[in-house]
């Protein structure tokens, strides 16, 4: 009997092995381990032993079904395994083909800088305010000591709705520095985007229409230092950390002492190129500490506050930031020009 | 603002290369656009001296010339010109040599004979006859230059000879030798035959271009030689006796020398963007200042003085009225008599030319040098036409009129101020004198006017004749009113320097508005408290020293608080802030500290308009749509286009008065047509598709302070891709389910006039109207260039805004299974989907969940005016697994709604 189980262990272990199908191993589980199949049929045997040898057998007996169908378990797992692989093979696709196209918006540029300055601000505990576009002359121009007769006034400069220079197209963000004088509390910490207007003919540089973005800060012991402090860390910001700035005296009515800032060219780094017509710079913003008489019309002593602003055109920005070498492409809205960004 | 760096040299040494020069003036406030080496594009053009000439072998008008360029060997050169003589000192470029233009020369062959070079005229070198007007050149009619214009009847026979008439008293005359004369003119011996033999004559002639062997026309009457015009012929005729030719040199040079220094064009040009608060900056001595406190040098300037002594006394010869006083702060004038009007020197042509003004003549190089020099923009005018000898500076009379110097009439008003004598106007103040006035050959007596106007006046009234020029340009930004008087001086004195007249004494000087002197106090805490700075009080001191803000040196001040005196040419300084801003200049702008904001912190962030603007925007692009930006101006056939009625009362835009053109001249009351007109543009440009949108404004009359109601408007726009009306439809619910809007619903609207009266709706969210989109109406997209289908949504962002709900909370999810009933229904054509959804929610009993609709058909089967529609149900109780029978009998009440609602039954 013993050997009768060694022979079923050799010989079913070595049909397992060689088994090529699920049908076969199927057949082979009956003919070995079935209810009829050969080691049922030595069990069976069993009671022809003596109670001595009965548990020894027993155990034997056990341990040879353990290792048929641990074989068998075994070998069907592999011919699964095989078979997976088989299915999957089959199933190969052309991962070159193109993939099924999502359409997706693009942000237009312009606004994607501009969304860049907001967050910056915004970061440093400034509100973004909106103003009107048709604007009084009043908050344009004489609140921001550009009085009567200054030259921007004109109407070969500024659009006019009547001939009393009363209602125009805001030529600037900076009257959004009045209103938030006038409506705010202090101290106060704004950024102001828009669309501002200025009678040129469209070309390369230059549109009738364009975007700046104003921003003020109005607080006591407010100093010029502030303002390099906050304009050097939106240029490194903007444009990538260690951007080198400059500072250059400037004129603005509405501000004094007022700055223009200047980027390091980011072709030549500052030795003189194409690209910033060889000055080794790039106008970057105005700026300023507001002038007293602007504090003074709104009611604000400055002597007692002082605050800073800027202004600083978008498209330029924009253009610079995305390579963008003619203004027109902003407001043409070509999709092909769109999908770039 | 153009600044000769040698002119600046005479007031400021100033040592420093042109870039270092640009960085350091930029960088104390006067910002430098470009520099420029006037003899950039000349390289390797020297003066040569001509040893000898002779006559082209193969070439009946070319010179071949030896010359002496200062090496030891000469260099041959031929030249078609000629004014040349043996002697003269003329520019050579050189093999491998550059002129301006771009212009390289070399080594070549002309006419088989070797040429190392060319020999330069003035134009060659970028100069011309006002540059050196003793290169003018007046040329000699040639006898065997001479082409008849008609071959068969020639003016002078081909076979002429000496001494044999040509008209009148002129004979030809054989040219035996020219030897050079005083003042560039020529000695020329003549030969001609009379009856009793050959007769010789030595004449002297200003024409340059006879040599020995020539025939010339002499004028035995007059004994001179004549000129084209004394043969009454044209240039034509003698095509190479040219007024044009070598620009023969009368400079202390030599051989070899470089041309640069000789003609002057070794000066170096640094052009200023000069800002408008400081007119002073717009003169040589005004950069000086700046240079000088720049770069800490000092500065020289010197008080003219004049020696006057002219004939007669100044209050006889000029009496000045300024009624309107208000417009002529100062009024200054000077008078020179007997002047004689001639070129001016050399070094005054070169500076004049190196700061971009042509020289004229002696007198009015003065007026332009004095203006560039002073910053004073300065007037003469011939004295014989100012009647009366009165001079009245008053408001042009309604419609009178005035020819300027540049030959243009203009009618003026009011609004101008004219310089006028008793009888009319003879100039138009601080912006161009009178043509009826303008300094001739023949002037004698010159009234120098050097004036203060009022800047307004001047700017409006040059603004509104549409000529700026240089003077009113200066004018309009304000003009130090006691710059008149040394300026007038200044002129005077150059009157006398060059000999061009005698300076009457006296001066006539009125002053009707002189600001009084400005004193500051200078208190450095606060200037350092605005700064952000640690200067010390003794620096700011010498800042303002260097300004000339302090007289009188140092002694016993206060460092912390001490006075200064603002210069008249200084209007922009009246406050600690303008007094913080030199100081801040000249310790450098760069070595303020950059500091971070203290104080109090402020609460930043968007505000929920802003952050529903974004929110809209990123929802656009996820739904395919790209942003884009328009004008928002349009034009007012924009309405036609987009076919609003004639009287549609949204056609009532603000108007710009002074529009770019028409195009560009309102602002809109509607997106639509800027977003087709993008669409059309992609269209027309070929692009597939185009899914597009924007949130930007409208301007609708009549809101506060006379100002618009700007409301924003978010536009989508798009062809292509698939777009039709459902796209487009599904792109708005899925904006408005975004942000929650409550009780969406959509209706037809036909009236919209510019959308296709059968493919547009309004979108409501509860009783309010939130937009409209559909398909663009046909007639319109046409007028856009497009001839397909258009679809385009135009949502109110206020309404948007409105309808947001209240943000998002979280329901259960369902624990019991749902029941899914499809059922298709058949009804009459013109009941909506819309309609029978309603009618199934009013018939469901609570168990209904969703709605959706998988099929519409029509069919022969149907009958003719019905369809079949087929919704699936989805039904579910949410505490109990449904049966079958609850959820029939739902649908049996859903059935029953759409029977009675809408008369549509089971299929």
């Amino acid at each position: 009997m013993k050997e009768q189980l060694a022979k079923i262990r050799a010989e079913a272990l070595s049909a397992f092995g060689n088994v090529r199908d699920a049908a076969a191993l199927d057949e082979l589980r009956v003919k070995y381990l079935g209810k009829k199949g050969e080691l049922t049929a030595v069990l069976k045997q069993m009671g022809k032993l003596s109670a001595e040898e009965r548990p020894a057998m027993g155990q034997l007996a056990n341990e040879v079904r353990a290792a048929l169908e641990s074989a068998l378990d075994a070998a069907s797992e592999k011919m699964e395994a095989a078979a997976l692989e088989l299915k999957l093979r089959s199933e190969t696709v052309d991962v070159t083909i193109p993939g099924k196209r999502v359409q997706v918006g693009r942000r237009h540029p312009m606004n994607t800088a501009l969304d860049e300055i907001k967050e910056i601000f915004i970061g440093m505990g400034f509100t973004v305010l909106d103003g009107p576009e048709i604007e009084l002359a009043r908050l344009n121009f004489d609140r921001l000591n550009a009085e009567e007769g200054h030259p921007s006034r004109d109407w070969s400069d500024t659009f006019y709705f009547d001939t009393d220079e009363r209602v125009m197209l805001r030529s600037q963000t900076s009257p959004m520095q009045v209103r938030a004088m006038d409506s705010m509390k202090l101290p106060i910490r704004i950024v102001a985007p828009g669309r501002v207007y200025r009678k040129d003919e469209a070309d390369a540089t230059h549109s009738p229409m364009f975007h700046q973005v104003e921003g003020m800060v109005i607080d006591k012991n407010v100093t010029m230092a502030d303002l390099k402090g906050t304009l050097n860390s939106l240029a490194e910001r903007l444009f990538g950390e260690g951007t080198v700035t400059r500072f250059r005296p400037h004129h603005f009515p509405f501000t004094e002492p007022s700055c223009e800032v200047d980027v390091q060219c980011h072709k030549c780094g500052g030795a003189g190129c194409p690209t910033c017509k060889g000055e080794g710079w790039i106008e970057l913003l105005g700026a300023g500490m507001i002038h007293p008489h602007v504090l003074e019309m709104a009611g604000i002593d400055p002597g007692e506050w002082s605050g800073w602003a800027f202004g600083m055109g978008l498209e330029r920005t924009a253009m610079r930031r995305f390579k963008i070498d003619d203004l027109r492409l902003i407001f043409e809205n070509d999709v092909r020009f769109l999908e770039q960004f | 603002m153009n600044l000769s760096r040698k002119w600046l040299n005479e007031f400021v040494q100033i040592d420093v290369g042109d870039k270092e020069f640009a960085e350091a003036m930029t960088l104390s406030g006067s910002k430098v656009e470009g520099v420029s080496d006037l003899g950039e594009e000349i390289k390797n053009v020297v003066v040569g001296r001509i040893l000898s000439m002779e006559r082209h072998p193969d070439s009946d008008h070319m010179w071949v010339c030896q010359l002496d360029v200062g090496r030891e060997e000469p260099v041959q050169i031929v030249t078609g010109a000629w004014n040349i003589h043996e002697g003269d000192l003329v520019p050579v470029a050189k093999d491998n040599s550059w002129l301006p233009g771009g212009v390289h020369i070399t080594r070549g062959n002309l006419r088989g004979v070797k040429s190392k070079g060319m020999l330069c005229s003035l134009p060659e070198l970028g100069l011309d006859e006002r540059d050196f007007p003793y290169a003018a050149i007046t040329p000699a009619a040639i006898l065997g230059d001479y082409h008849p214009i008609d071959p068969a009847k020639p003016s002078i026979p081909a076979d002429i000879q000496p001494g044999h008439k040509i008209f009148g008293p002129v004979v030809a005359a054989k040219v035996e030798e020219v030897t050079a004369a005083e003042n560039g003119k020529w000695r020329c011996t003549l030969t001609y035959g009379e009856q009793d033999g050959p007769t010789a004559v030595i004449v002297k002639t200003v024409c340059p271009n006879l040599h020995a062997g020539d025939l010339a026309a002499y004028n035995t009457k007059t004994g001179t030689i004549c000129t084209l015009d004394d043969l009454h012929a044209e240039q034509r005729e003698f095509p190479n006796c040219r007024p044009s030719g070598i620009f023969v040199l009368r400079e202390d040079c030599k051989p070899g020398d470089d041309i640069k220094p000789v003609t002057g064009l070794d000066d170096h040009v640094v052009e200023f963007e000069i800002t408008p608060n400081r007119p002073d900056c717009l003169s040589v001595i005004g950069l000086a200042r700046e240079a000088a406190a720049t770069f800490d040098k000092p500065l020289t300037l010197h008080t003219p003085e004049v020696r006057g002594g002219g004939a007669g006394a100044l209050a006889e010869l000029l009496d000045v009225e300024t009624p309107d006083a208000d417009l002529v702060p100062r009024y200054t004038a000077r008078m020179v008599r007997n002047v004689k009007i001639a070129p001016s020197p050399k070094w005054m042509r070169e500076r004049l030319r190196a700061m971009g003004v042509r020289p004229i003549n002696n007198i009015v190089d003065i007026t332009n040098y004095v203006m560039l020099e002073y910053g004073q923009p300065m007037h003469a005018f011939d004295y014989r036409y100012v009647n009366g000898g009165k001079i009245i500076v008053r408001r042009a009379a309604e419609g009178e009129k005035l020819t300027t110097l540049d030959g243009k009439e203009h009618i003026l008003n009011a609004n101008h101020l004219v310089i006028a004598d008793e009888g009319r106007a003879v100039g138009l103040a601080g912006i161009m004198g009178g043509l009826n006035s303008e300094i001739a050959d023949d002037t004698a007596d010159v009234v120098f006017e050097s004036a203060c106007f009022d800047g307004t006046c001047i700017r409006k009234g040059a603004l509104a004749l549409g000529m700026r020029t240089e003077a009113s340009a200066k004018f309009e930004k304000g003009l130090d009113p006691m710059n008149t008087l040394p300026a007038v001086n200044r002129a005077c004195e150059l009157v006398e320097l060059l000999g061009a007249g005698e300076v009457v004494d006296g001066v006539i000087d009125i002053l009707n508005n002189v600001p009084q002197p400005v004193e500051l106090t200078v208190e450095p805490d606060k200037i350092n408290a605005l700064l952000g700075t640690d200067i010390d009080g003794a620096e700011m001191f010498r800042i303002f020293e260097k300004l000339n803000f302090v007289s009188g040196g140092a002694q016993a001040v206060d460092p912390n608080r001490f006075t200064v005196h603002v210069p008249s040419y200084r209007g922009d300084v009246r406050r600690m802030a303008d007094l913080a801003e030199e100081v801040a200049r000249f310790h450098g702008y760069n070595n303020i500290p950059a500091t971070l904001m203290r104080g109090q912190t402020t609460q930043g962030g968007y505000s929920p308009a802003q952050k529903l603007e974004n929110r809209l925007g990123a929802l656009c692009r996820t739904c395919g749509y790209s942003e884009i930006i328009t004008y928002s101006f349009i034009s007012p056939s924009a309405y036609d286009k987009i076919l609003w009625g004639r009287d549609d009362f949204h056609r009532k835009s603000f108007k710009i008065l002074n529009p770019l053109g028409e195009d560009t001249s309102i602002m809109r009351t509607t997106t639509l047509p800027s977003m087709l007109e993008v669409l059309g543009r992609n269209w027309n440009n070929r692009n597939k598709a185009a899914w597009l949108y924007e949130l930007g404004r409208i301007y609708m009359p009549g809101g506060e302070d006379g100002l618009a109601m700007e409301a924003q408007i978010l536009t989508l726009g798009a062809y292509g891709n698939g777009m039709d009306f459902f796209t487009m439809k599904g792109a708005v619910e899925a904006l408005l389910a975004d942000i929650q809007a409550p009780e969406v619903r959509f209706e037809a609207c036909a009236e919209d006039p510019s959308y296709h009266p059968g493919r547009c709706a309004y979108v409501y969210s509860g009783s309010d109207i939130v937009g409209v989109f559909g398909q663009v109406h046909p007639r319109a997209a046409q007028n856009f260039g497009v001839d397909g289908e258009l679809y385009c949504a135009e949502l109110s962002f206020d309404e948007l805004l409105l309808a947001q709900g209240p943000g998002r909370c979280y329901t259960p999810l369902p624990k019991y299974p749902p029941i899914t009933r499809d059922i298709a229904v058949v009804c009459g054509e013109a009941v909506t989907v819309g309609a029978l959804e309603r009618a199934i929610r009013r018939g469901a009993k609570g168990l209904l969940r969703e709605v959706s609709l998988f099929d519409v058909y029509r069919g022969k089967n149907l009958g003719e005016g019905k369809k079949s529609v087929a919704f699936s149900l989805v039904l579910r109780a949410d505490d109990r697994s449904l049966t079958g029978e609850e959820a029939d009998e739902d649908v049996r009440s859903i059935l029953e709604a759409l029977k009675q609602d809408c008369g549509a039954v089971l299929r």
